[in-house]
């Protein structure tokens, strides 16, 4: 007989993700299906069906909330997060969670850690949270600041690639042909313009931050894993996560997880770790798929799958972007793509 | 103990003697040399317990207090100007969220055309923005009341900005009464703040307010300005029982018993305006003046006891109001609703136009006469401005106005 105690668990022997939390040990199982979770974002919030925010803010919240035992301050740019969270008199935040204004979630989330610092509570954290185009475009100039300063304060950024509270209109963060209030889906060029935005994760790694890290709802396990490592480290971090956005997005509500994973592994979405300045680790892609799958999903894009002809020239243009992702980042081992 | 120095210096030790937790800073003229003190007295370790940040921008400066007092430090930090105005967003929020920062303003003028110099068109840009405004005769009362700044911030929970003119007295030096730590320390509790970020008690801050509340939260923004009209001159008693020196207050009046014309300022020009007045006096002139200290509050009742008597007022101010005239006329004006009084507006000192005794002695004159129109520019150039409205008029690309008028000048010509 097989002694099965000592055969090596092989999770993805079924070729899916699935992983039962039972077959992980303790201090590997996800901080959600722990009874002792924080709730940090409680039920009752104001989120769309299918937000991929409030699902990544929550998982990225209670993770950093059992890192800390409890002892972290949220501070909030202006945007969705904050307004479907705050329908006073309800809240739905169970940490203490302060909202200044659009661009200046960094340097809010400064003064508090310096006046934790100064008051002597060490065992208090700080995270500053805010959306793409609360970091990538108004608040930019803070959150370089934050990280020039390489002051103590966890960052996160859920990017859901648009100004989505306001009516999805275009962020530096939005992908080329991405149909939005300000990109229409109409004339030569329909949707956002090809060779614009910007890539903040290399950006904050260009500030040779401590840590800075990427993370999708997809793999919410590797969101918590990212966030957990982030609060053992002191000094500027950065997280950046890609949460769909059913609304802006056109996808359907109940695939935020299925367009999430497909940004992943077409390689539009790489997921990796720095340190330093330096790339310390990828997620490699495990089933590689085109393209044309993740963006037939969205109806920002439905105009290159028009019925009077298909926009192949901007698909490619959107697989070569992908493709570049996976060259440059390493995003599949040699041996796997044999 | 009397020290000769910088009025900045002054500002930087008073600001330190509060031991203020987390100072934020950057650079801009006149207020820089403020920040400088106060990071060197952080670094040299005189200043124990404060996080000095350097940040990247004005707008940072004051997001970086609104979470540090947010977190419950005493906070700190200086601006002038175009940095004033960078951070305006922030300004207004720190008021919203009732939180008691202190901040410094080295008055000086707003471009375009850029202009470094004094003047109170900054200051008096965020006069609504729910702060408590104190504007300072001298470097004296600028130390001074820094030190009563943090009381009043903190017991009302409301930020305050001290204002000072540029150059006249952030640059100017001269022997100053600098407290001891001991005093400072009798008459500036410790900061007990009313919300505080506590994961022991967490609560929620910022949450958006709509229609239902908002009202109610503005009103009570008002009351408590209306709690500084009260709280202000209680504590510039015990300020003088403490350090026996009066500073701060609502109004000083100088020479207003019998007096039949009445001079308003803010600030240090108020210093000249009492030259004149005691040169008139030795001249048999009734004229005497009112330098308003608390301009937010505005102190409507106090103003219109010192004014109710006079045969008329003049205020001459270091801002404008284009389309208007004066920012603090209008207020002035305000605090005699009812009472038929001229009021004449005279617009002095912009963008660091000297005042002169002589302007000043003239204005008054034929204000003594009722010769003044309501509006009036001190010392303007009338040849200048006309030459270039005529120009403007008869050429279409007439060019840029504040590039005219500097060749004009330099030119000397004029039509």
């Amino acid at each position: 007989m097989t002694d099965q105690t000592s055969q090596p668990v092989k999770f993805y022997q079924t070729g899916t993700h699935t992983v039962g939390n039972r077959l992980l040990d303790d201090a590997k199982r996800t901080v959600q299906s722990s009874m002792d979770r924080s709730n940090a974002i409680t039920s009752g919030h104001r989120a769309c069906q299918g937000c991929g925010e409030a699902l990544g803010a929550r998982y990225a919240l209670d993770a950093a909330m059992r890192a800390t035992e409890g002892q972290l301050v949220a501070v909030n740019a202006t945007g969705c997060l904050e307004v479907f969270t705050t329908p006073y008199p309800e809240t739905s935040w169970q940490l203490p969670w302060l909202h200044s204004l659009f661009g200046n979630a960094p340097a809010v989330a400064t003064g508090v850690a310096a006046a934790l610092r100064v008051k002597g509570r060490k065992d208090v954290k700080v995270v500053a949270q805010g959306g793409d185009g609360g970091t990538t475009d108004i608040g930019f100039g803070c959150l370089s600041g934050m990280f020039e300063r390489n002051d103590d304060v966890l960052y996160i950024c859920y990017d859901n690639e648009a100004y989505m509270n306001t009516g999805v209109q275009r962020s530096s963060a939005t992908p080329p042909a991405a149909r939005t209030a300000t990109t229409q889906a109409i004339g030569d060029a329909p949707g956002n313009v090809f060779g614009t935005g910007k890539n903040l994760p290399l950006i904050a790694m260009a500030h040779n931050i401590p840590y800075v890290a990427t993370a999708s709802v997809a793999d919410l396990h590797d969101l918590e894993a990212k966030v957990t490592k982030a609060m053992a480290i002191s000094g500027s971090r950065y997280i950046h996560i890609m949460v769909p956005c059913p609304l802006g997005w056109g996808s359907a509500s109940d695939a935020t997880i299925s367009v999430a994973r497909l940004a992943v592994e077409s390689g539009l979405f790489p997921l990796f770790e720095a340190e330093n300045g330096t790339l310390t680790k990828v997620n490699k892609i495990r089933r590689l798929v085109q393209v044309e799958g993740y963006l037939k999903m969205q109806k920002r894009f439905a105009h290159l799958f028009a019925k009077d002809g298909k926009d192949q020239d901007s698909i490619d243009a959107i697989q070569a972007m992908a493709n570049h992702n996976i060259e440059r980042f390493g995003l599949i081992d040699v041996d796997t793509t044999s | 103990m009397l020290i000769q120095m910088e009025g900045s210096e002054a500002v930087a030790e008073a600001v330190a003697l509060c031991r203020p937790e987390v100072v934020c800073a950057y650079p801009i003229t006149p207020q820089t040399h403020i920040v400088e003190g106060v990071g060197a007295l952080v670094k040299d370790g005189r200043l124990e317990n404060c996080e000095f940040i350097n940040v990247e921008s004005e707008f940072a400066a004051l997001s970086v207090a609104i979470g540090a007092s947010a977190a419950g430090a005493r906070t700190y930090t200086a601006t002038a100007s175009q940095g004033l105005l960078f951070m305006a967003e922030a300004v207004y929020n720190a008021a919203g969220l009732g939180l008691p920062i202190v901040m410094t303003i080295g008055n000086r003028a707003i471009g375009a055309p850029i202009n470094i110099w004094n003047d109170h068109s900054d200051s008096m840009s965020m006069r609504d923005a729910g702060w408590i405004q104190l504007y300072a005769e001298t470097n004296q009362e600028a130390l001074d009341l820094h030190i009563q700044a943090f009381r009043l911030a903190e017991e009302l929970s409301c930020p305050v900005m001290v204002c000072m003119d540029g150059f006249i007295l952030t640059h100017a030096y001269e022997r100053l009464d600098i407290p001891s730590q001991q005093d400072v320390d009798a008459f500036l509790p410790a900061f007990e703040p009313v919300q505080v970020l506590d994961p022991d008690d967490p609560y929620s801050i910022g949450a958006m307010v709509g229609p239902e509340a908002f009202t109610e939260v503005r009103y009570l923004a008002n009351d408590t300005q209306l709690q500084a009209l009260k709280l202000i001159p209680e504590i510039g008693s015990v300020f003088k029982e403490v350090f026996g020196r009066e500073s701060g207050g609502l109004i000083h009046e100088y020479m207003t018993g019998n007096a039949e014309t009445i001079v308003v300022a803010l600030g240090s020009v108020n210093g000249t305006i009492k030259e004149v007045i005691d040169t008139m006096r030795e001249d048999g002139a009734a004229i005497g003046s009112v330098s308003i200290c608390s301009f937010r509050p505005f102190p409507l009742d106090e103003l219109q006891d010192a004014l109710k008597d006079a045969k008329r007022v003049v205020v001459i101010e270091k801002s404008l109001a284009p389309g208007l005239g004066g920012v603090v006329a209008s207020n002035v004006r305000m605090a005699l609703r009812g009472i038929n009084l001229p009021v004449y507006t005279v617009i002095a000192g912009l963008g660091g136009r000297t005042i002169t005794m002589t302007s000043l002695q003239e204005v008054f004159e034929a204000a003594g006469e009722d010769r003044l129109p309501d509006l009036q520019f001190l010392d303007l150039d009338h040849n200048a401005v006309e030459h270039e409205i005529v120009r403007a008029r008869r050429t279409r690309r007439s060019g840029p106005i504040a590039e005219n008028i500097l060749r004009q000048k330099a030119d000397g010509r004029n039509p």
